[in-house]
């Protein structure tokens, strides 16, 4: 392999995949964009996983644990009150209360809440358990891909559809597999729909207790319009902000999409925690999105809107302005955007063809490698390095917290940021990530194997004398892992 | 942050290390004297400067050589006096008491076999116990432990053993069982490793330089150098500084004393410090060494106050892959070298003395006019603690625990 060709595969790798392990420069070949592209013919697994359950179950298992524990901790309390009673008609408990009647109650108060929630919190959370397995598998799915370009598309497209692990945890990993995961390949109207109808979203975006001014349940429990998920659809997930969309469109859009909803877990337990279009929460009659009039009276209604959203022109330029920003570079250059943009429009959204041709423009490659990658790139492409495809979950996602990324927790439905200001200031914790995953692979890991090896020796000479020189290996490795060659691609 | 699947706690994502156990039962011979033995081996990696450790201060040539980086008795901080030729660094009062009372000892001008001056390499040889690198299957002290079973067994609750630290040092990796324990504070990145690092973005990412430069302000303003002051609970957030370097020192080392203390504990140990390779700015009188020496005496204490009654059968051996130049270099540092020091301490030792053959310190006493030249072979002192503290029979060590040293006698009357 010449000189530029392993340049080319180092930063196919670091650009486009999830960084180099043993084994990728040799999967790249002398073509790293058509093994780039190869990839993407490849079917993604984890789409159903046998150890996870489905969205829905682990809505429903722990919707259940929450009835559990709310049904203990009332049982707890009652039996605390009976017995302060009982003790209370006793005399000598009586006299043995010399602070006087006031503070005894307040005890016993306390005394009953802290055996109500003894009793709730004997009922472990299943929520986190589950998160954790969706968490190693995504995780261990990174390390292990030969290019891992496919992946690092799901990443993209789960954190532009981001919703929050803090607000529907038992979901989140399921919805990224179910709705992200299936469609990234697929077109864009697809994932789309998928994601919008997906009750993870709708329950991280508020649809649950949005309902039309003029339903019946709006009229009955005299509630009305949550505009959350038409704004987020419009601004973050479709057009983009200030692309022509007025509050009026986003009313409008809101009261389109009443009536996406969930099964009440409680209610079901066959299907609680599904998708549904409840009629009773949906606005009656016709709407007009865009100047343009819907009249379906159904879940059809929102479906022809996000179609012709995705069919947008201000999509098409917005969607490929975010992937090209999160590839290539903070200000990606226009002419490859356009080149996305046109593909898009031209394929109908057909994602699987943006991807292509974003990684067959030159300028996709001859962008300098200057981007900063955020947290979970660096941290993936580290442990990649050494070779390491399984984790202890517990570990990953604490280290991916600790520098401000925790998965599937961003803090607003805008996701995570792409650009380096928001994370450079970050890079002193990564110091301290990198010095303790250095001790810890220090055993196995071989700084200059890495360096020869993984590398292909692409590594800029500075850092391989810096690596050369250091005092142990646990040090050339934190110095190696820290060093630009890992932080930006 | 950490990633290893085989590692399951939360508090071992803190976890910084370099410090194991090896569990083993007590050496049969001891333990049919009535004793019971401890040995704990500390490996301060990245190579210590024996002469700004302890300084030969009787010797005609020494101002000269370090100039005004020469730890002096009269010096600022004034160094402390250990017998009419040599003093030690002012940041080690705890060493300093134990060797007045007779409890330390500290061989000078000593070195392994290896005389090349790769870090990597000459911490292969110094833990493998072989005369050359590149055998790194197993420790010299793992191999001892092999050798006490008497025939070759290892102890049958041997899925018991114990260690300290993520990653087994070398020098106990092998055959016999180890087990780890890992401590809770997070080991910082060192002052060398940040030093190392902004060098690096300085000639590679002005920003990233940049960004580095100011976590480093922000360390030293919030804990100065040679300070103790707490620093914040969450040792995730807190800066690095010489304070947290210091409670990680007293954690691992105070923590390897309160196992080897306990009744059916561990008997044998060792972990791994790092920072040591001062090349600039090494400031023994009060900057890096000076912090990372009182860090270091700070662990002896812990181990001092925690093993409790186990410290009269104790030793604790201190070593590093070898020294430094014995003469500043160009950045008021130093760079790799050879003959250095290794400290000796525990209620079990012949102490209060250096022992040495001392090479001089004359250009041409110099090794390679540049090293502090080694007289003593740091195998015969680990050899003889091997004899006459755990009871290795002298043809084991020869043949298995130090391959090839036949013709290095072990050091005789090391322990009272």
């Amino acid at each position: 392999m010449s000189n530029s060709a392993r340049a080319d595969a180092v930063l196919a790798l670091h650009r486009f995949g999830m960084g180099p392990r043993p084994g990728s420069m040799a999967a790249l070949g002398s073509d790293p964009r058509g093994a780039l592209i190869a990839e993407l013919d490849r079917p993604l697994g984890l789409t159903a996983a046998a150890s996870l359950p489905a969205s829905a179950k682990a809505y429903r298992t722990v919707a259940d644990a929450n009835a559990r524990r709310t049904a203990r901790a009332k049982q707890a309390q009652q039996q605390a009150k009976k017995q302060q009673i009982a003790s209370a008609a006793a005399p000598d408990q009586a006299e043995a209360r010399p602070e006087g009647q006031a503070q005894g109650y307040a005890q016993e108060k306390d005394a009953a809440e802290m055996a109500a929630k003894q009793a709730a919190d004997a009922i472990p959370d299943p929520g986190r358990p589950i998160y954790l397995q969706e968490a190693k598998l995504r995780t261990e799915a990174a390390l292990s891909a030969d290019l891992g370009f496919a992946e690092r598309l799901v990443w993209f497209w789960s954190n532009h559809f981001c919703i929050s692990a803090n607000k529907i945890q038992s979901m989140s990993g399921a919805y990224e597999r179910e709705a992200v995961r299936a469609n990234v390949l697929g077109r864009f109207v697809d994932l789309l729909l998928a994601v919008e109808g997906h009750p993870a979203m709708l329950f991280y975006l508020d649809n649950l207790e949005s309902m039309g001014a003029n339903s019946t349940a709006g009229i009955n429990r005299n509630r009305g319009l949550n505009e959350n998920i038409a704004r987020e659809i419009m601004e973050l997930h479709t057009l983009g902000v200030r692309t022509g969309y007025t509050q009026d469109d986003v009313i409008s859009f809101a009261n389109v999409m009443t009536g996406w909803t969930l099964v009440p877990p409680g209610a079901d337990p066959q299907h609680g925690g599904e998708f549904t279009f409840n009629p009773r929460l949906h606005e009656p009659g016709g709407q007009t999105v865009l100047g343009k009039r819907y009249e379906q009276e159904d879940v059809e209604q929102g479906r022809a809107v996000l179609r012709d959203l995705a069919a947008h022109p201000a999509t098409a330029t917005h969607v490929a302005t975010r992937l090209a920003r999160h590839f290539v570079a903070d200000e990606p250059p226009p002419a490859l955007v356009e080149r996305m943009a046109k593909s898009f429009r031209e394929t109908d959204g057909d994602l699987k063809q943006v991807a292509v041709a974003m990684v067959s423009s030159d300028e996709a490659w001859r962008a300098p490698p200057a981007k900063l990658k955020r947290p979970s790139e660096w941290v993936v492409g580290m442990v990649r390095a050494t070779g390491i495809t399984q984790v202890d979950p517990v570990l990953y996602t604490g280290g991916q917290q600790l520098l401000g990324e925790p998965l599937w927790r961003p803090s607003a439905p805008k996701g995570y940021p792409d650009d380096e200001a928001s994370w450079i200031d970050g890079v002193g914790r990564r110091l301290d990530v990198a010095n303790n995953f250095a001790e810890r692979v220090s055993g196995m890991a071989d700084p200059q194997a890495i360096i020869e090896d993984v590398f292909a020796s692409e590594i800029a000479g500075e850092v391989k004398q810096a690596v050369g020189r250091a005092e142990s290996r646990q040090q050339a490795l934190a110095l190696l892992f820290m060093s630009a060659d890992f932080q930006r691609r | 942050m950490g990633i290893v699947n085989h590692l399951p706690t939360r508090r071992e994502l803190l976890a910084g290390a370099g410090a194991l156990f090896a569990w083993s039962q007590m050496p049969r011979i001891a333990r049919a004297e009535g004793r019971d033995p401890r040995l704990l081996v500390i490996v301060l990696r990245g190579a210590l400067d024996g002469l700004g450790a302890v300084a030969p201060v009787g010797d005609p040539d020494w101002i000269s050589l370090r100039g005004d980086r020469a730890l002096l008795l009269d010096g600022k901080p004034r160094a402390l006096p250990l017998d009419a030729f040599f003093a030690l660094n002012p940041a080690m009062p705890n060493l300093h008491r134990l060797y007045k009372s007779g409890k330390a000892a500290i061989v000078h001008a000593a070195a392994t076999p290896y005389r090349e001056r790769s870090h990597f390499d000459g911490q292969d040889v110094l833990e493998s116990g072989f005369t050359r690198p590149g055998a790194t299957a197993s420790g010299w002290l793992n191999r001892a432990l092999l050798a006490m079973e008497g025939d070759g067994r290892v102890d049958p609750r041997g899925s018991r053993a114990l260690g300290i630290g993520s990653v087994t040092p070398l020098v106990v990796r092998g055959s016999a069982p180890v087990m780890t324990w890992v401590p809770q504070k997070l080991l910082p990145a060192s002052e060398d490793t940040q030093r190392r690092l902004l060098d690096l973005y300085q000639h590679t990412d002005p920003k990233l330089a940049t960004v580095l430069q100011a976590r480093i302000k922000l360390a030293s303003l919030s804990a100065g150098p040679g300070t103790g002051e707490a620093m914040s609970d969450d040792p995730t957030l807190a800066p690095p500084g010489i304070a947290r370097v210091r409670a990680y020192f007293a954690e691992a080392a105070g923590t390897a004393a309160r196992y080897l203390a306990k009744q059916d504990g561990p008997r044998v140990g060792a972990m791994g410090f790092v920072g040591w390779d001062t090349h600039i700015a090494e400031g023994a009188a009060s900057g890096q060494l000076y912090n990372l020496l009182g860090a270091l005496d700070g662990a002896f204490a812990a181990i001092e106050s925690n093993i409790g009654e186990a410290w009269k059968e104790a030793v604790v051996a201190v070593v590093t892959e070898f020294g430094r130049t014995a003469r500043i270099n160009g950045t008021q540092g130093t760079d790799h070298g050879t003959g250095t020091v290794a400290f000796l301490i525990g209620g079990g030792l012949a102490g209060g003395r250096v022992i040495a053959d001392w090479p001089g310190l004359k250009p041409a006493q110099l090794l390679d006019d540049r090293d502090l030249r080694p007289t003593t072979d740091l195998r015969a002192v680990l050899k003889g603690l091997l004899r006459d503290h755990l009871r290795v029979e002298e043809n084991v060590l020869a043949d298995a625990v130090f391959p090839g040293s036949a013709d290095v006698k072990p050091m005789a009357g090391l322990l009272a």
